[in-house]
């Protein structure tokens, strides 16, 4: 909520100037989210300090403008946002540095256009993913970078450490550079963006990143943390700041490499997972299947390649996994014939449901892990008994191989929703239970790359009836 | 001239156009039931002429007389039908709907139509159209019986038509205006000695074994098969017959009646399955008896409904689409139900379950296959006890559902398939609660309307219905233990004064103005709201609730997730509230062995931990860190006056974060072990046979006190004060004790009416209203709410909206509970949690 900068350029009171706001006076705006104000707790020749201070009123934020129906920007009253900076300090400092950001100065021109001694205090700044990405995005920029990590609660150690920091940020810059870089880090550190929402957002972006973001090493972490929330828009602004970067496409390919490899190991995974899948169903000459538990599509991707499936219908617990699945595979633009193919349904594998009769094949991948054990039975006689299907793929991972995770703490699960994960012999036990209870025979199939000892990451129970 | 028709009949109009079917329709039919292809031909087409539209009209018209059939509701079909492909899909249409196809024929001179038609501008074709109409009439009219149609009649001239009177017959089976009590026996085969024994037991009066006196008021009824197998079979039909012939019995046909009257009527019969024995007895008969008994038998009706339609009684069961139906195919299912045409081990026909399926609303009482113990089965129950196997005689007390039976005094026939299930045979599960494993989707998603005792319809949103259906599927507990879910609860009018936003009083005035006098203020607990289902032992729980994991009970919360992570945890909790329960003697003085209560559970960090760390405590952080450094940087700009006022606004503001940090802090501690928990339960809510909201707080808090009192480590018994709101001394008195709980940091209380359930003239009032402490708030609203400007705008609230979805809530809970205390199948329990969690995704502003 307090954003101070000091310089001990001299005369440090020429701060006034390239601010354009008096020390003496206090300078007061009104914003949609609350007030402003901008005094100087110090102004020396030798030292001169501006406070910016941020006047969030949550209250208004919950309840929204008058007669405005849906509720407003925020959705607690019990809120953070009051007494951290987040993107409400962007606007404020919009309006009351709007001029030097841009690099103007009335009666101080040389000395807005040189690089001076400043040094910026933020109380406080919300930083979830830790203090390593305050140091990433400012560093780089020739910061000098302290940071100073906040409990949550003296009274509860054990609630851990939370999430804020004071941080000082001191450097040889430009005021304008200064600005800038706070006007676009700041909600890139905090992260919980509740106001941007425009595409204008974009633009806003560019300009104030012009000259340093395209040139950041952080750059697509700073676009994806800018605009959380607009998938869309992070692509867009993402692809024209390669353009504006340089317009070698071997830059835009570079960035794609790196992804890649960055998220090679549970890819690859994945990929082999739905071969394995669609390798299975080749077998048994499927023709109308099920893909129980679709989520976001990735499996129905490939499931609608198979020119051999002439129905493809992909059922999920979650709504919003579905509109997600419907916009990724662009349901609304497929062509009739394509979309006669696909279904997408909302359902659910505990209740009993005669949409699923008749089928030739129901994939289940890497589903059941995510049902609570007691309730599998309700599972099992939705899917072997009521919707019986001539054949079942299922799919879970193999606990044993969690050791050859680096990343996973022991004894840990993969996903934190993960309601248990089985050993190949647990999972083996199971799959042959079910079969001779439901008259199905069942075979393992390994997926992934297979340790002799721990198996391989994934396994896989074919049911045929 | 007279026509007498079913009053559940599909009536065909047939004659050439011209020939006055309209206006036969209307003189005789409501214009709802007449289904007129002219009309329909209008419909989609604009024309009511237009030939084109001829299938596009016919299929409209067959969709809509399928919805009225399936309704149960006559029609009248106005189209020329002189075609017998016109007729033949309308006779399949009655048959499917087990309705019967009735003919009306206006056979009128073919001249008389032409004269009609050319007096009506819009009817403008040749006069060829209806000569081939009439010449098609008359060539139809000698096989319309052999169609299809049950009843036909000919109408032959304008004066016969004009002299028609049409009456409508209820259907032979309908006995909905007898409404009980009855007595429904069981398949008796014979059993003359067990049958008598039956009715004295149920207090009939037998003299010279023959003559039956029911108690008061009450009647028996027969489900069938009273021949074959046993060894006195005319006694028990002479017997029968009598009590038939006085008004004292109803009877419906079985299988074996039936093929004993086809065998007495000379028929060529297998002499199969205990139809010789019928024979045996029979040839000591003389032919008068057979003679009467032959009318009886062939006299009798299928089936029956009673009682409004709340009752059906057939021998082998009845479906829903078939209930008070007549065809043959109804028949049918009454006297031998529905096989699937495989056959079992024993080489005996595998029948349908149709019971299994079963979802309608009429109780369906039946026999045909014996079973070692009757069992309810989605409101059906099969009362064969196989008397004549060695088993027993068996009667069901309507509306009492009590049974009562009487063991056979010996085997008289041997059972080609042992029907009695050897002991260690017997399944963990009865047959309902295996099929309660399984829950149907169609039970609980789209908009869904329920039905509750307290009010009337609770509406379902279908988007609420979707949200749900993805909390109870990933997250919620077993539904066979979730029987009731809590609703949400209303805070109090908000507060007129200064300073404060809720305040007793409005609490007080809203109970006086809805006409309840005493009211009972409990103290709040700040924790998180638990319900606990507790069995007597692992038993309990199995025949109960159809648990068969071992456990003995179940801790969840508001929104149906299992409580606990921790199943040892879980484990020890339930053993310490089971053993409370039990010394504090609740098992026997509610002779029960199973209940379920509703409390808090403390702390509220032990569940709202994540909440805590990712929304309470960091706001604090935030806050003790922020305004303290922004006090600093003001205070040195102080000599400003603005910025020195500023200050002083940043000191009050800290000074309520600090405040807010107490005041959360205040519910936290840190759960080690079980000893750290608190559980403060505050209804009791069910236990076997009765939902207790007959009883009034006092008694709840008294028999909980006695719990709680058993296990004070554990459990805490909530504090109350029972406020007369006549008295404003006793006002003053419970204003005053709020006032004390939330100056020591309490949350506040809850004011709730002494009557579990009160209702005023305008329908049920509030269960329960909250008053929350001033400093408990700043959780809720935000650590600096009590700052003028904050609690100015804040005062503005409506509360509509929360107290409508906290009395549909209420009513739903309740309702879920008494549908399991009524046995009834479980998904008519789960429907209604299942509808207080979609209600619960409703949009209502979380902080009232």
């Amino acid at each position: 909520m307090l954003l101070t900068i000091t310089t001990t350029h001299q005369p440090a009171t020429d701060l006034g100037y390239l601010l354009h706001k008096n020390p003496a006076k206090l300078h007061s705006f009104e914003l949609s989210f609350g007030k402003a104000h901008v005094f100087y707790p110090e102004a020396s020749s030798n030292r001169c300090t501006v406070a910016l201070l941020l006047d969030v009123d949550p209250v208004g934020l919950v309840r929204g403008k008058r007669g405005q129906h849906e509720g407003g920007t925020l959705d607690q009253y019990v809120n953070d946002r009051p007494y951290v900076l987040s993107s409400f300090l962007s606007v404020a400092m919009g309006r009351a540095f709007g001029t030097a950001m841009s690099g103007r100065s009335k009666g101080r021109q040389e000395l807005a256009d040189q690089a001076i001694p400043l040094t910026a205090k933020l109380t406080v700044i919300g930083c979830r993913p830790g203090e390593a990405l305050i140091h990433e995005l400012f560093e780089p920029l020739g910061y000098t970078v302290t940071t100073e990590r906040h409990p949550l609660d003296e009274k509860f150690p054990e609630w851990g450490e939370g999430p804020y920091y004071s941080v000082i940020l001191s450097g040889m810059v430009r005021l304008q550079d200064l600005l800038n870089h706070l006007y676009v880090l700041v909600p890139v550190l905090d992260a919980e963006k509740h106001y941007w929402i425009g595409k204008d957002e974009v633009e806003k972006l560019l300009r104030k990143g012009e000259g340093w973001l395209a040139l950041h090493p952080h750059k697509e972490a700073i676009v994806k943390r800018y605009l959380p929330r607009q998938r869309q828009l992070a692509r867009e602004a993402l692809a024209r700041l390669t353009e504006e970067d340089n317009p070698d496409p071997d830059a835009t390919e570079q960035a794609h490499t790196e992804e890649e490899t960055r998220m090679e190991e549970p890819m690859r995974l994945w990929e082999q997972r739905m071969g394995a899948v669609v390798a299975v169903l080749r077998s048994t000459g499927a023709k109308r299947v099920l893909d129980l538990g679709c989520g976001e599509g990735k499996l129905l991707r490939s499931l609608l390649e198979e020119r051999s499936l002439t129905e493809i219908v992909g059922m999920d617990v979650s709504y919003r996994s579905l509109e997600i699945a419907s916009q990724r595979l662009k349901l609304d633009r497929m062509p009739t014939k394509q979309k006669e193919r696909l279904k997408l349904m909302h359902g659910s594998l505990m209740y009993r449901d005669k949409r699923l009769a008749g089928y030739d094949a129901a994939t289940v991948v890497e589903v059941i892990e995510h049902l609570d054990a007691p309730r599998l039975a309700a599972f099992e006689r939705v899917l072997f008994e009521a919707a019986r299907p001539k054949t079942i793929v299922v799919t879970t991972p193999n606990r044993e191989y969690n050791v050859k995770f680096e990343t996973l703490p022991a004894g840990q699960f993969r996903h934190k929703d993960h309601r248990f994960e089985w050993t190949r012999e647990q999972f083996q036990q199971w799959a042959s239970q079910i079969s001779g209870r439901f008259g199905y025979s069942v075979r393992f199939l390994p997926i992934g790359e297979e340790d002799p000892q721990l198996g391989a990451p994934t396994q896989m129970g074919v049911f045929s009836s | 001239m007279n026509i007498t028709i079913p009053d559940l009949s599909l009536v065909v109009l047939i004659g050439p156009s011209g020939c006055g079917k309209s206006s036969f329709a209307r003189a005789h039919f409501k214009s709802t039931e007449v289904l007129s292809s002219d009309f329909c031909r209008g419909l989609v087409s604009d024309d009511e002429n237009s030939q084109e539209a001829t299938n596009d009209a016919f299929d409209v018209l067959h969709y809509i007389a399928r919805k009225r059939l399936t309704a149960g509701r006559l029609s009248v079909v106005d189209a020329t039908n002189v075609q017998p492909e016109a007729r033949k899909p309308l006779v399949a249409l009655a048959r499917e709907f087990h309705t019967l196809p009735v003919a009306i024929v206006l056979n009128l001179p073919e001249k008389l139509c032409q004269e009609r038609n050319q007096n009506r501008p819009d009817r403008q074709f040749g006069p060829h159209v209806v000569r081939n109409q009439s010449q098609q009439l008359r060539r139809s009219i000698r096989g319309l019986e052999r169609e299809g149609f049950r009843h036909v009649f000919v109408l032959s001239s304008p004066e016969e038509v004009s002299s028609v009177s049409i009456t409508r017959q209820p259907l032979w089976n309908n006995l909905k205006h007898e409404h009980g009590p009855f007595d429904i026996i069981g398949d008796v085969h014979g059993c003359y000695e067990e049958l008598t024994a039956l009715l004295s037991q149920l207090g009939y009066q037998i003299e010279d074994g023959l003559t039956v006196t029911p108690p008061d008021g009450r009647r028996a009824i027969f489900v069938g098969d009273l021949v074959d197998r046993g060894p006195r079979i005319p006694e028990v039909l002479r017997l029968v017959m009598k009590m038939v012939e006085d008004g004292t019995a109803f009877c419906v046909p079985g299988n074996h009646d039936m093929k004993l009257m086809r065998k007495l009527k000379g028929r060529d019969v297998q002499l199969t399955h205990g139809l010789a024995d019928s024979v045996e007895q029979f040839d000591k008969e003389t032919p008068e008896f057979k003679q009467t008994v032959i009318k009886f038998l062939d006299d009798l009706v299928s089936h029956y409904v009673f009682d409004d339609g709340k009752l059906v009684v057939a021998h082998a069961g009845m479906k829903e689409e078939m209930q008070g139906r007549g065809s043959g195919k109804v028949r049918d299912f009454a006297l031998y139900g529905e096989t699937t045409g495989e056959t079992d081990e024993y080489g005996l026909p595998v029948r349908y379950n149709w019971a299994a399926e079963y979802r309608g609303k009429a109780m369906v009482v039946y026999g045909h296959t014996p079973v070692a113990e009757p069992e309810w089965l989605n409101r059906t129950i099969n009362i064969d006890t196989g008397c004549v196997f060695g088993g027993k005689l068996t009667s069901l007390r309507y509306p009492e559902r009590e049974l009562t039976a009487v063991s056979a005094l010996r085997t008289y026939y041997q059972s080609a398939k042992p029907f009695l299930a050897p002991e260690e045979k017997a399944p963990a599960l009865t047959t309902q609660q295996q099929l309660d494993d399984l829950l149907d989707i169609e039970d609980v998603v789209g908009k869904r309307i329920i039905q509750t005792r307290l009010q009337r319809s609770i509406t379902i949103r279908e988007e609420n219905a979707i949200t749900a259906l993805e909390v109870m599927s990933r997250f919620a507990v077993n539904p066979k233990w979730l029987i009731y879910l809590p609703p949400t609860m209303s805070p109090c009018e908000t507060s007129k004064r200064h300073g404060l936003l809720e305040h007793p009083e409005e609490a007080f005035a809203y109970y006086l103005h809805e006409g309840v006098h005493k009211v009972v203020c409990q103290q709040k607990h700040m924790g998180s709201r638990a319900v606990v289902v507790v069995c007597r032992d692992v038993d309990a729980a199995r025949k109960r609730f159809g648990i068969i994991e071992g456990d003995v009970g179940v801790c969840y919360t508001r929104t149906g997730r299992r409580f606990f992570n921790d199943a040892p945890l879980e484990f020890e909790f339930l053993e310490k509230v089971r053993k409370a329960v039990e010394a504090a003697g609740i098992w026997d003085e509610l002779k029960t062995d199973w209940v379920c209560l509703d409390c808090e559970l403390m702390p509220w960090s032990a569940k709202a931990q994540e909440l805590l760390r990712q929304q309470y405590a960091p706001t604090g952080a935030a806050a003790r860190v922020s305004l303290p450094a922004a006090i600093t940087a003001l205070k040195a700009a102080a000599e400003n006056p603005e910025v020195a006022l500023l200050a002083e606004q940043y000191q009050q503001r800290n000074e309520a974060a600090n405040l807010y940090v107490e005041a959360y802090q205040r519910y936290c501690w840190t759960v080690h072990s079980l000893a750290d928990l608190k559980l403060a339960p505050f209804h009791l809510l069910a236990s076997e046979g009765a939902v207790h909201t007959a009883n009034d707080h006092l008694w709840h808090m008294e028999t909980l006190g006695r719990i709680c009192h058993a296990d004070p480590d554990l459990l805490l018994a909530t504090p109350f004060q029972v406020v007369d709101l006549t008295d404003k001394a006793e006002q003053e008195r419970g204003i005053k004790w709020w006032e004390e709980l939330t100056a020591s940091g309490g949350e506040g209380m809850v004011v709730k009416p002494l009557e579990f359930v009160a209702k005023s003239r305008k329908g049920l009032v509030q269960p329960a209203v909250k008053v929350r402490g001033q400093e408990y708030l700043r959780i809720i609203y935000g650590p600096e709410y009590t700052l003028p400007e904050n609690l100015l705008r804040l005062k503005s609230r409506g509360l509509g909206a929360k107290r409508s979805l906290a009395l549909r809530e209420f009513a739903l809970g309740l309702e879920a509970l008494e549908r399991f205390v009524h046995e009834e199948p479980l998904r008519r329990v789960h429907e209604c949690v299942f509808g207080v969690l979609a209600l619960e995704s409703e949009p209502v502003d979380p902080r009232l």
